[in-house]
């Protein structure tokens, strides 16, 4: 048994919570677009195809309670983003929330980056536990007071009040993209921030809403020359004029801001060599990166293609280091994805906060994880049927042909509709957070 | 002699045969590509094409031409605007220039987030 992938020995991945409903009849709207922990953990954003934002805060941990950690709770929601239709462009712009970005915490309030295909937006979310009362010119129902009839002064006092969460957007970063944005990523300087759609990118100061820079433009003057788009771009964890993005023909190019203005040329350029012999239709499609992600430590990256995850060392351009199959078992099958358009699905990727293991998604609502030093790798699933509270998660396995074991789903028999595209891992804890479709799991260690 | 020639064609015919079978099923991928090609054998042979990509890009595009819309409104002045939408008789397809009425309306999700509930 697959066990004991995340980082301990004696360790077991168990049944948290489940958000969402549980109706066969999903709306497109609550299909769940992107999932991120902030930096401590303690607050958990979702975004979704409706332009809606969701936020969990974990509370207090309890003594009185078995030793299982802090569940997550509705914290704050709001709409994000709204649909709009460019009519000059003839182009219409979706409210779904491509992605979500925490800033780190600087004050009381909480602040993220929330996209959609073509406007960035900052959100601060704070609270509020106090009123004043005891104004001088208006009641406590707020009716002003006659001025005449005031015979004294008195000063307002605060009082408590049940706690209100509010959000609002304190800016918005519009009109700098011709093309749709995939990714956002904040800098290490807390200063500015990334955005990349699939031709450019741009660095934002957070402060500055009328003035972006253009970093990167690999559009060709003749757009018949377009041979690849940007896939996904990040700001380096620690080097503030480092970043990444990934190409849809499967490469990968680190730029350093501080060599030029302009950063069309790149500084490293990752790439394993194709092996010719295995060259077919396919090949160009599922080599296509659709996540990139630098580890904590800020010495790998790692990138997610069709099939399979791959670790790079940075000082290593040439190949990974290290490469995991997520479902090789769907070679067999790229005819009927390619039909289908699944061979197009975006999957995500994430780190542990050590940095020991990895984690991303399948289809059947499957998602794996691997210990990068045990080389263990174990394959779990979200779903209901396994929702008891603390119930351990039973390994799961695919059959690929011969003979299926009991327990073992053939792969004809797996569903690729339920995909798992997005997941999250908490930064410091074994908490990791699934998004499958419209639900999103929870699963937490079980502390032995 | 004859008979031992006919046996060596058939073996080697038969070692082809092995190593074709093997080639499949060493490489999966070979054969779904043959599926596809027979499928629809019109499909290029380069899949990264700029025709490829530039359907990528032009995600979310909806047919409503603002030059068209507008040189159609001042041309009628005059005269009535198209009518929004159901069948006219005077209007036919192809002639007809879409309004942001003809558009179908997205609206945004007014109802709270289902994670919220």
């Amino acid at each position: 048994m697959m066990a004991g992938v995340g980082g301990g020995n004696d360790f077991q991945w168990c049944f948290s919570q489940v958000k969402g409903a549980i109706d066969e009849d999903v709306a497109e709207a609550d299909i769940i677009s992107t999932v991120e922990f902030n930096y401590s953990g303690e607050l958990l954003a979702t975004g979704d195809k409706g332009g809606r934002v969701v936020i969990f805060q974990r509370e207090q941990e309890s003594k009185n309670r078995p030793p299982s950690r802090g569940e997550y709770n509705v914290y704050s929601t709001f709409q994000s983003h709204e649909p709009e239709f460019d009519y000059l462009k003839s182009l219409e712009i979706e409210e779904k929330i491509n992605k979500i970005r925490w800033l780190p915490q600087q004050n009381a309030a909480h602040f993220l980056l929330s996209t959609n295909d073509k406007t960035i937006k900052l959100w601060k979310i704070s609270e509020r536990d106090k009123r004043a009362e005891g104004y001088n010119l208006k009641d406590e129902d707020g009716r002003l007071r006659d001025p005449f009839r005031i015979t004294s002064l008195r000063v307002p006092v605060l009082m408590p009040m049940d706690l209100m969460v509010e959000a609002s957007p304190r800016r918005i970063f519009a009109n700098a993209h011709t093309y749709h944005i995939n990714s956002i990523s904040v800098n290490s300087d807390y200063e500015t921030y990334l955005s990349a759609d699939d031709l450019r990118i741009n660095l934002w100061h957070l402060e500055i809403t009328d003035r972006s820079f253009n970093i990167v433009d690999i559009k060709p003057a003749n757009m018949e020359e377009l041979t690849e788009v940007i896939t996904a771009a990040e700001c380096h964890p620690h080097q503030c004029n480092v970043f990444v993005y990934s190409s849809s023909k499967g490469t990968i190019r680190l730029c350093d801001m501080r060599a030029a203005a302009l950063c069309d040329r790149h500084s490293k350029f990752f790439e394993e060599p194709e092996d010719p012999s295995s060259r077919s239709f396919f090949s160009e499609i599922i080599s296509s990166i659709s996540d990139v992600k630098f580890s904590h430590s800020g010495r790998y990256m790692m990138t997610r293609d069709y099939l399979s995850v791959k670790v790079w060392d940075l000082n290593m351009e040439n190949r990974p280091v290290e490469t995991y199959q997520v479902h090789e078992y769907l070679r067999s099958k790229l005819c009927s994805l390619y039909e289908n358009d699944c061979i197009f699905d975006k999957f995500e990727c994430c780190w542990n906060g050590s940095d020991s293991a990895i984690m991303t998604g399948s289809y059947n609502n499957f998602f794996r994880m691997f210990d990068r030093n045990t080389r263990r790798d174990i394959t779990l699933e979200a779903s209901r049927e396994n929702s008891k509270p603390r119930a351990m998660l039973k390994p799961r396995k695919v059959c690929t042909g011969g003979k299926r074991k009991k327990d073992e789903i053939s792969v004809d028999s797996l569903d690729f509709n339920k995909k798992i595209l997005h997941t999250a891992w908490h930064p410091k804890e074994n908490v990791i957070a699934v998004a499958a479709t419209n639900n999103l799991y929870i699963f937490q260690d079980k502390i032995n | 002699m004859s008979s031992d020639n006919q046996d060596t064609e058939t073996h080697s015919e038969q070692v082809d045969e092995t190593q074709e079978s093997q080639d499949t099923n060493s490489n999966p991928v070979r054969s779904e590509e043959a599926k596809l090609k027979a499928k629809y054998p019109s499909l290029g042979q380069k899949p990264g094409g700029s025709d490829f990509l530039m359907k990528r890009l032009q995600k979310g595009q909806k047919y409503f031409d603002s030059g068209d819309y507008n040189m159609a409104k001042a041309k009628m002045k005059n005269k009535q605007l198209p009518a929004a939408a159901g069948p006219d008789k005077n209007i036919v397809t192809g002639d007809h220039i879409p309004t942001p009425q003809d558009l179908p309306q997205r609206k945004s999700s007014l109802v709270t987030s289902k994670l919220a509930g």
